[in-house]
């Protein structure tokens, strides 16, 4: 199976090829036909390729594949060749899987869309360029793969393109990852200028022998690339647009902003895991930014009223759980919680789209509320889907994932208690905003009326997410409990195991505490949002507690710092030059010459006495000259 | 033959020389204009002559040739085009033909 390795990313190539060029001569079932079955094709080669993988590890680690040679220069080279080791794996497995599935839904979601086939053609385009960039063998061919997923995220959020908020949205996204990318390239560069290579194998291994372990070039190329990682995944100083990028349709949100395209930073630095660990301040840094990314996007999303804005916030913040994880030196548990939250949050992306189809495009929560009955099938899923979210103890696998990632706040090499507490606080504001979530939309009063309930096609792959939900939890157990540990088991092969602290507390400790703060989570959400609550109304009364509420809800305000620090200035010095100084020379001169000729131009006016009187004057002014020089 | 000096004929040309120029410049009529030129040139071929008889050099008498020459040439092409100026403008007047003007 190993020589089909190049078909996983050639198949959406070649069904965005196929829309994009004969795509308005195509019928809807047959683009319908390329767009989701080029995927569901890639898909099952990726399957049955990793089951070979899994069987039989290649003694090397990785299977590999030269397609042909890109560039070759002096003593860079490039070219296009695919490898396929632990850690591709699990994400060429989500993306494929997660993508089949998420195409199938929109087979029936954008059926009534009139451009169809752009629709498929930019996903299949998407799809191509993230497995580009998760099985690229150097950094060259990742930074193609890595813009072209930059790409395909700007054409589909701003896919309805005529309204004005959405291409903004689309422009936001665009400008503020090319901040990250911008960093992450001049890493590159460095990187290349120390190791003279690119090929991702060889930096690994020549990394440790050319730099000292915590070295200023080291921490500085750290750094860079943990930049691109920030602009990419939405992560603290950079993580204003993905709320707004929402506005896209409901696939596009469920597939590029919540499972694979913001998790490509994750994906980065456990890439480059050599060159983070010989940095232990680009860890720090790693660790602090998401431990401090995912408390402040859990409070924004504690307020938000637009559905899928909550689920936004709390994509910042679960992605916030992996670059804690990364910063501390839990790999596998990273990569676990990526490979976790890729399944719970596509659901819960695709039953959100479903809700907002349902109702007439209605996207304020408390403006829908007793859907329960009426749409039972999206009901479980969309419980299933939030309480994974919650990490209910057990039953879901997001309980596993985040378990691992608290405990390793705490107990791994980088860890810190701080950390742990805001990540702890972090697991009691998930809980507690996805209980809010459940019991505004389904419960209560029905505010809005259905219309026409989802079909087959969308309910379906709701279903598969949702069983896999709670599934995949169950092939990593916390040591104390099972030894069940079949993921770090496979993701090992590709990235150092975590080492611990000595003299920890029982890791049983921990557990209690994390199950505890989820169930309190749980708990405060029924308390305030189930029926009408006392508490509730008289905080809504208190002026204090709104403006809170207030700041919460536009995101901490970043978006106007941004607009007052950056955005305001330099409007404000281009409002300066509009007219240009440096121009102002050259005008000038411009402007004198017109002037004499104007002057001068009075002098010619035709008449033949005139001239002479003007030859006569000039004739005796010469011989004047000469007799007097 | 008295022989005259060479400053008297000079004063001479530059008399005949002024009253050209004053010519030129009083004068509406083309033709009149020309005539005043010619007269011009004529104080210029005198000088010529007198610069040579002063140095006893045939060089002023052969420029004179020259300018005789020349002036006919520039009357025959300057007539034929007084002709085409009233043949347009149905006059002679300077003062009317202000046609290249600015």
């Amino acid at each position: 199976m190993q020589q089909y390795l190049y078909l996983i990313p050639a198949l959406p190539l070649l069904g965005f090829l196929v829309l994009s060029m004969a795509g308005k001569h195509l019928s809807r079932n047959l683009i319908a036909g390329v767009g989701a079955g080029s995927i569901c094709a890639s898909a099952l080669i990726a399957l049955l390729i990793s089951a070979g993988f899994l069987q039989s590890p290649p003694e090397t680690g990785a299977y590999t594949q030269v397609l042909w040679h890109w560039f070759a220069t002096s003593n860079l080279s490039a070219n296009i060749s695919l490898r396929m080791d632990a850690l591709s794996l699990v994400f060429i497995c989500i993306i494929t899987f997660i993508g089949a599935l998420i195409h199938i839904y929109s087979v029936a979601f954008m059926r009534e869309d009139r451009d169809y086939a752009r629709f498929f053609a930019s996903m299949n385009l998407f799809v191509c360029a993230m497995l580009t960039l998760v099985m690229a063998d150097n950094l060259v061919l990742m930074y193609l793969g890595w813009e072209g997923v930059g790409l395909c995220s700007y054409l589909l959020i701003g896919f309805w393109y005529e309204t004005p908020n959405n291409y903004r949205a689309a422009n936001k996204a665009f400008v503020i990852t090319r901040i990250g990318d911008t960093a992450m390239i001049i890493g590159l560069f460095l990187l290349f200028k120390e190791l003279g290579t690119l090929y991702i194998p060889d930096i690994l291994a020549k990394a440790s022998q050319q730099f000292g372990s915590g070295s200023d070039t080291i921490t500085l190329i750290a750094l860079l690339l943990l930049s691109g990682g920030i602009g990419k995944s939405a992560q603290l100083p950079l993580q204003t647009w993905l709320p707004d990028a929402m506005a896209g349709p409901s696939p596009v949100s469920a597939l590029i902003h919540a499972a694979t395209m913001v998790t490509a930073g994750v994906y980065l630095i456990a890439r480059m895991h050599t060159l983070f660990e010989l940095s232990p301040i680009a860890m720090q840094v790693t660790a602090i930014i998401g431990a401090a990314t995912l408390f402040i996007a859990g409070c924004s999303a504690m307020v938000q009223t637009d559905i899928k804005r909550i689920l936004a916030y709390s994509t910042i913040s679960q992605i916030g759980y992996m670059f804690l994880a990364l910063g501390v030196g839990a790999w596998s548990a990273a990569i676990f919680h990526f490979f976790t939250h890729a399944f719970f949050k596509a659901l819960l992306f695709l039953a959100a789209g479903a809700v907002i189809e349902t109702l007439h495009h209605e996207h304020d929560i408390f403006k829908m509320g007793g859907l329960r009955k009426k749409m039972p099938v999206i009901f479980y899923t969309f419980t299933i889907g939030a309480a994974a979210l919650a990490a209910l103890p057990l039953v879901t696998a997001g309980f596993f994932s985040k378990d691992q990632i608290l405990w390793y706040a705490w107990s791994a090499n980088g860890g810190h208690p701080v950390l742990w507490t805001l990540a702890l606080m972090g697991a009691f504001i998930t809980a507690f905003y996805s209980t809010r979530l459940i019991l505004v939309v389904f419960w209560g009063e029905m505010k809005t009326t259905p219309g026409h309930l989802p079909g087959k096609a969308m309910t379906i792959p709701l279903v598969i997410l949702a069983f896999f939900s709670v599934a995949v939890g169950w092939i990593e157990w916390p040591h104390n409990i099972l030894h069940v540990s079949l993921f770090s088991e496979l993701v090992q092969q590709a990235l150092p195991a975590t080492t611990l602290k000595s003299g920890l507390p029982p890791e049983i400790v921990f557990q209690f505490i994390a199950v505890v703060v989820s169930l309190l989570g749980i708990y405060t959400g029924y308390v305030l949002y189930y029926g009408q609550s006392e508490l509730l109304m008289r905080w809504k009364q208190s002026e204090g507690l709104m403006n809170v509420r207030h700041f919460l809800y536009k995101g901490w305000k970043f978006d106007q710092l941004y607009d007052m620090l950056l955005v305001r200035p330099f409007l404000f010095i281009t409002g300066i030059n509009k007219s240009d100084v440096s121009d102002k020379l050259y005008t000038a001169i411009a402007n004198a010459n017109l002037y004499l000729n104007r002057i001068f131009s009075v002098s010619q006016n035709g008449s033949l006495r005139w001239y002479v009187t003007g030859v006569l004057i000039g004739i005796l002014f010469i011989i004047t000259l000469q007799l007097l020089l | 033959m008295s022989t005259l000096h060479a400053h008297t004929v000079l004063i001479v040309a530059a008399i005949l020389f002024v009253l050209g120029l004053a010519g030129v410049l009083t004068r509406k009529n083309i033709i009149f204009m020309l005539l005043s030129i010619e007269i011009m040139l004529n104080a210029a071929g005198l000088a010529f002559v007198a610069a040579g008889s002063r140095w006893q050099q045939p060089d002023g008498q052969v420029m004179y040739l020259f300018i005789l020459a020349m002036a006919a040439a520039e009357v025959s092409v300057a007539l034929a085009l007084v002709l085409q100026i009233q043949h347009q403008h149905k006059t002679l007047d300077v003062e009317e033909l202000r046609e290249l003007k600015d």
